[in-house]
């Protein structure tokens, strides 16, 4: 039991991280979090890799996440951009760097789920592509495609000037 | 220094720093000679620092009462998960009539085959597998078992994968336009779920095991002595071939 916790506890803030990043609201990636969690601690005995569970939360995590996504496609796209204010996203930091992060972060939440996954596991979490591809189900060619693909179509994005007005234009049309 | 070419899979590992030394030198240096190569590789670079730093206050926080480890395994304590839905999944009682056998085969179309059957379990799939508030109607095996066999009129048996790693969710009647059919659904220890569809079929009556895939899901769909099944999955057919077999077993030993 302490064995569980201690393995368990160290990963959590960067699950909450990954989750608020694909889901872009505080509250759902949280819920998304403590689902995860209750699995977890329900099928510790049964996970079937012997080693870090890093990779094993977030698989779990992943799937949750995604079959939330399906469920909700059209809704999802509602909540990610109304309902995920600029407070959403890191307070802390300066003024106009947290600008350069909302600008970032808008442009990533553009990209397609499974791009933005693959990127966020291996930039940000630092999965091994192995670990990546585990996580996601997939092989590991198929995580370096969606990774480079994520890469580009990021960078054209973040070539594109940095305003608020297309954060405008995609608010109205995500309007009902 | 090896003659490896480099490849795009040598740029990304270089800007995650996956790399060997001696390969991540081999790419330094082969940046120092293609400027614009190595451009897009410090964009890459830059989108990740940036991307680290905009998020690494979310894992800063304090973590939120719901999400307190110690409390989350007291509370599991305090209601162990003593499903025992497989076992009883394995003493099938429902009884079903048979009577709507008779009229069969009069009506046949083929889009009663095993086609629109794996069709009918994708929709199911897309559609029930989603639901985060109530992905089945029932959840008691011996309930459902009942219910199900009646609403089929044939005696159904609630496939148990528990010793593939699947657990049993429940399940539930749902329409499809040869008549009623019964879902199944189970998930794993990663929360990935799988259906299960079964109903009589009105064509293809016994067809050997045919994968399926599309829309982001796969499967395999046979058919035994009139009814029909269909499992569907994420991911790749060829992973459920197991469970489609170990299915198709259980079936047969009713």
């Amino acid at each position: 039991m302490n064995d569980m916790l201690r393995q368990i506890e160290p990963v959590i803030p960067a699950l909450r991280r990954y989750a608020r990043a694909l889901v872009r609201n505080r509250a759902a990636a949280d819920d998304l979090v403590q689902d995860c969690l209750e699995r977890a601690v329900s099928h510790w005995e049964q996970r079937r890799d012997t080693g870090s569970p890093k990779s094993w939360l977030f698989a779990i995590l992943h799937n949750l996440a995604v079959n939330q996504f399906r469920g909700a496609a059209a809704r999802a796209r509602h909540v990610s951009i109304d309902e995920a204010g600029e407070h959403e996203f890191g307070q802390n930091a300066v003024q106009e760097q947290q600008l350069i992060y909302q600008d970032v972060l808008a442009k990533l939440a553009k990209l397609p789920e499974e791009q933005r996954a693959v990127l966020l596991l291996i930039a940000v979490e630092d999965l091994s592509y192995a670990e990546a591809a585990k996580v996601l189900n997939i092989p590991i060619g198929t995580v370096m495609s969606r990774l480079s693909r994520a890469r580009e179509r990021l960078q054209q994005e973040l070539e594109k000037p940095a305003d608020n007005q297309q954060g405008n234009v995609v608010q109205l049309r995500s309007k009902p | 220094m090896s003659n490896r070419p480099i490849s795009e899979d040598d740029l990304h590992a270089y800007v995650d720093h996956a790399l060997e030394a001696e390969r991540q030198a081999e790419v330094a240096a082969y940046l120092e000679g293609h400027p614009d190569v190595a451009q897009r590789v410090a964009s890459f670079s830059d989108q990740r620092s940036m991307l680290r730093a905009a998020l690494a206050p979310i894992a800063e926080e304090p973590l939120p009462p719901q999400l307190n480890l110690s409390r989350i395994i007291e509370s599991k304590r305090r209601r162990p998960a003593s499903f025992r839905w497989a076992i009883a999944a394995m003493l099938m009682l429902a009884i079903g009539g048979v009577g709507g056998w008779a009229i069969r085969g009069a009506t046949e179309a083929p889009t009663g085959g095993l086609a629109a059957l794996a069709q009918e379990a994708s929709d199911s799939y897309h559609v029930y597998a989603s639901d985060r508030t109530r992905p089945v109607e029932l959840r008691d095996s011996t309930e459902l078992a009942a219910w199900v066999s009646s609403r089929l009129r044939q005696q159904v048996k609630l496939p148990d994968l528990s010793k593939s790693g699947y657990r049993f969710m429940g399940g539930r009647v749902v329409p499809t336009a040869h008549g009623p059919a019964a879902m199944f659904m189970y998930d794993d220890d990663r929360g990935e779920r799988l259906v299960v569809l079964t109903r009589p079929m009105t064509s293809d009556q016994n067809a050997p095991m045919a994968p399926h895939s599309g829309n982001d899901v796969a499967g395999f769909s046979w058919a035994d002595g009139g009814m029909g099944y269909s499992l569907v999955g994420p991911g790749a057919a060829e992973q459920l071939k197991p469970l489609a077999n170990e299915i198709r077993k259980q079936a047969q030993s009713i």
